[in-house]
């Protein structure tokens, strides 16, 4: 650890797996950024993460408007020190809500990609002007494949994992580390109460691997692990017959 | 906000229900409060039906686990009720606090330990957990939430601590945390012949910590044999310290053998030979003296798919001989595995239907096989009749009048219930079993 504490800004800060890393990013004793939604949630979570020993600020972000971006960006340029952003926003709408009503498509849209990928743009000078950082983006195994049950979400995700491929490519030159995660199943609550999960894996280890994943410099990892094996397989099923699964 | 209805289960894994929510931001359980209010539950570590409802569904507080107000000075702590004592002791033992008691599992929740008023292994010095407890916010059954205290409130604030969750939704507490001098304690690890030599160990016992595992299996001049762990925090510089390793899943129910009573006899007889005839002391880090089965996640998987129940009792300290019969019978009926508990209480209680009183406390538990509710409704027979009582977080099978016996507070209880929540909207299958609302 250098002596200018690190800064993390973290968007969708309030779900599970974000407050799993702001945890871990604490006890390093970084600097924190929540953005999200709820801001009197996330007060909660700055006086957490206070005592776990982050200096933490909150600031409201809502994917739907463009605007609350700019306050974001004016606290991160007067970090000190590495600027490091994190992405965990996202919001998975039940597919047939989307087909009985198609208006819906965009703002799903908004929400899984284009709302994150823009910060990560407006991000970018500042990140590069400091010569080192870190970006974790959070797709999901949805984004491998379309598929019946929800693939507008997935397209979205899709959408988000090809940004940050090219993001990578870009920020890979001024000193930037971009990680891909793609998360399978997690217990959170866009999973609770849900049938047909298996293996589901806590916020916790998909923060833990998250973490081994920057120390390691990783481009793109699969949380748990396994998942890699299971997006092979759907990735290597013919179109003709996946047209014909319920998977 | 959307229910998970897939059964949830005791830790004993016998008794289930269905229909959870689980909020992961304050707002989410104020919305659960108001529209659709039922009884809290935290980590399910309760054995029993104590975290369970059938009728309404529960509202699971896991995910609200924030620390919300940390004074170093004085060691005030105020959190969210989902908060594990673990993680208390996990951030706050390194800057000298710790949860001033620690029961058997650090999963338990910090909502959980004040609701069955849990105790450690320092009882007979610091009192149960709720007698560390300022102030608690807790939501009615109108979805209001409000803070109380013992001086605001003295009937609803005591019968919230150990009142298994009736009085309302336990939102967040404020705690008095206990000074951490040390990362480590020194164990030091006796042999005891037998009970009455063990009892009187105990009793002599001044350490700051003490506990004692007994050999259920064990009968005649052996009956009661066991080890006695006394520990004291380390007082000197830098001990050395085995790394603490991350927790070990059971990734299966373990077959109905496992725990056959060959297999029990034979593992306690090693686990026995362990310590040397003369004793041994130990350095062990905090977490592994206080919670030493948490280093195994969801152990209970290694009862099998049937489950266990859990037999804990209390009794005055005079009544040796309820207890020489109590371990008479758990041996004879080979049912015992090998967690066995023995253990001194003091006094230190906090509400009208909290466990301690001054005394012995056993702790069996019993694979829930053919004779194994006839066996524990025999010693509950025995525990009430010795003027002990049997304590609620862990029990399964006791009756209204088992409890009417052991709790004379109970009346008092019920008066302020009817006044909390008049409609039983905290009733949980717990409640509903014993009677503790009084008749419907």
């Amino acid at each position: 650890m250098t002596d200018t504490p690190e800064t993390w800004i973290i968007l969708g800060a309030s779900s599970p797996m974000a407050r799993a890393f702001a945890r871990r990013r604490a006890a390093d004793g970084a600097a924190l950024i929540l953005c999200g939604r709820d801001t009197a949630d996330l007060d909660r979570d700055a006086a957490d993460l206070t005592i776990r020993g982050a200096a933490v600020d909150v600031l409201p972000f809502d994917t739907r408007d463009p605007a609350s971006l700019a306050p974001i960006l004016a606290r991160a340029e007067a970090a000190p020190g590495p600027i490091n952003a994190a992405v965990f926003v996202g919001a998975m709408p039940p597919q047939e809500d989307i087909e009985a009503d198609p208006t819906r498509l965009s703002g799903t849209v908004t929400d899984n990609f284009s709302a994150a990928a823009a910060f990560l743009l407006h991000l970018a000078p500042l990140q590069a002007a400091r010569g080192t950082g870190a970006v974790v983006g959070v797709g999901s195994v949805a984004g491998d494949r379309g598929r019946l049950g929800n693939y507008v979400y997935g397209a979205a995700k899709a959408g988000f994992q090809t940004f940050l491929s090219g993001h990578r490519n870009r920020m890979g030159r001024a000193g930037i580390h971009v990680l891909t995660v793609k998360p399978g199943f997690v217990d959170t609550a866009m999973t609770w109460g849900l049938d047909g999960l298996f293996l589901v894996a806590t916020p916790d280890a998909v923060a833990a691997d998250i973490d081994r994943a920057l120390t390691k410099k990783r481009n793109v990892i699969y949380t748990p692990w396994f998942w890699i094996g299971i997006m092979t397989i759907i990735r290597m099923i013919p179109e003709r017959i996946f047209k014909k699964l319920q998977v | 906000m959307s229910l998970n209805t897939e059964r949830y289960t005791g830790w004993g894994r016998v008794l289930g229900a269905s229909g959870r929510a689980r909020p992961e931001k304050a707002g989410e359980l104020a919305r659960f409060a108001a529209q659709t209010p039922g009884p809290a539950i935290g980590a399910r570590r309760a054995y029993g039906d104590a975290a369970l409802s059938s009728i309404r569904p529960a509202v699971q507080t896991t995910r609200l686990d924030r620390m919300l107000a940390f004074e170093p000075e004085t060691g005030i702590l105020e959190a969210e009720a989902g908060t594990p004592l673990s993680q208390i002791l996990k951030v706050l033992s390194p800057r000298g606090w710790m949860p001033p008691v620690l029961p058997g599992t650090g999963y338990a929740t910090l909502g959980g330990a004040i609701a069955a008023d849990v105790h450690g292994k320092n009882h007979h010095h610091a009192g149960s957990f709720g007698s560390h407890v300022r102030g608690v916010r807790l939501i009615g059954p109108d979805g209001t939430a409000r803070q109380i205290t013992a001086e605001s409130d003295p009937a609803l604030f005591a019968a919230t601590l150990g009142g298994m969750g009736l009085t309302g939704i336990i939102e967040s507490a404020k705690i008095a945390l206990a000074p951490c001098p040390a990362l480590t304690v020194d164990v030091a690890e006796r042999r005891m012949a037998g009970l009455s030599a063990f009892l009187d160990a105990l009793t002599a016992s001044d350490a700051t910590f003490s506990v004692g595992w007994i050999d259920a299996t064990a009968t005649g001049a052996a009956l009661g044999r066991g080890i006695l762990e006394e520990a004291e925090f380390t007082t000197r510089a830098n001990p050395f310290v085995p790394r603490h390793k991350p927790p070990k899943p059971v990734p299966i129910d373990a077959p109905g053998f496992a725990l056959s009573p060959p297999v029990v006899r034979l593992f306690n007889r090693l686990y026995l030979a362990r310590i040397p005839k003369a004793g041994r002391r130990r350095t062990r880090p905090l977490t592994a003296f206080f919670h030493p089965l948490d280093g195994l996640k969801d152990w209970n998987r290694l009862y099998g798919k049937r489950g266990f129940h859990q037999f804990q009792c209390v009794v005055p300290p005079d009544a040796t001989e309820a207890l020489h019969r109590m371990l008479s019978a758990a041996a004879a009926s080979r049912l015992c595995s090998p967690l066995a508990v023995l253990k001194r209480m003091g006094p230190g209680r906090a509400g009208p239907m909290s466990f301690p009183m001054e005394g012995f406390t056993l702790a069996l538990d019993i694979p829930n096989r053919r004779g194994a509710e006839d066996l524990i409704t025999g010693l509950l027979d025995r525990c009430a009749a010795a003027g002990g009582r049997v304590y609620l977080a862990k029990d399964s099978l006791a009756r209204p009048d088992h409890i009417a016996a052991m709790y004379p507070e109970l009346d008092a209880f019920r008066e302020t219930l009817r006044a909390a929540d008049p409609e039983r909207v905290f009733e949980t299958d717990l409640a509903r079993r014993l009677a503790l609302r009084g008749a419907p």
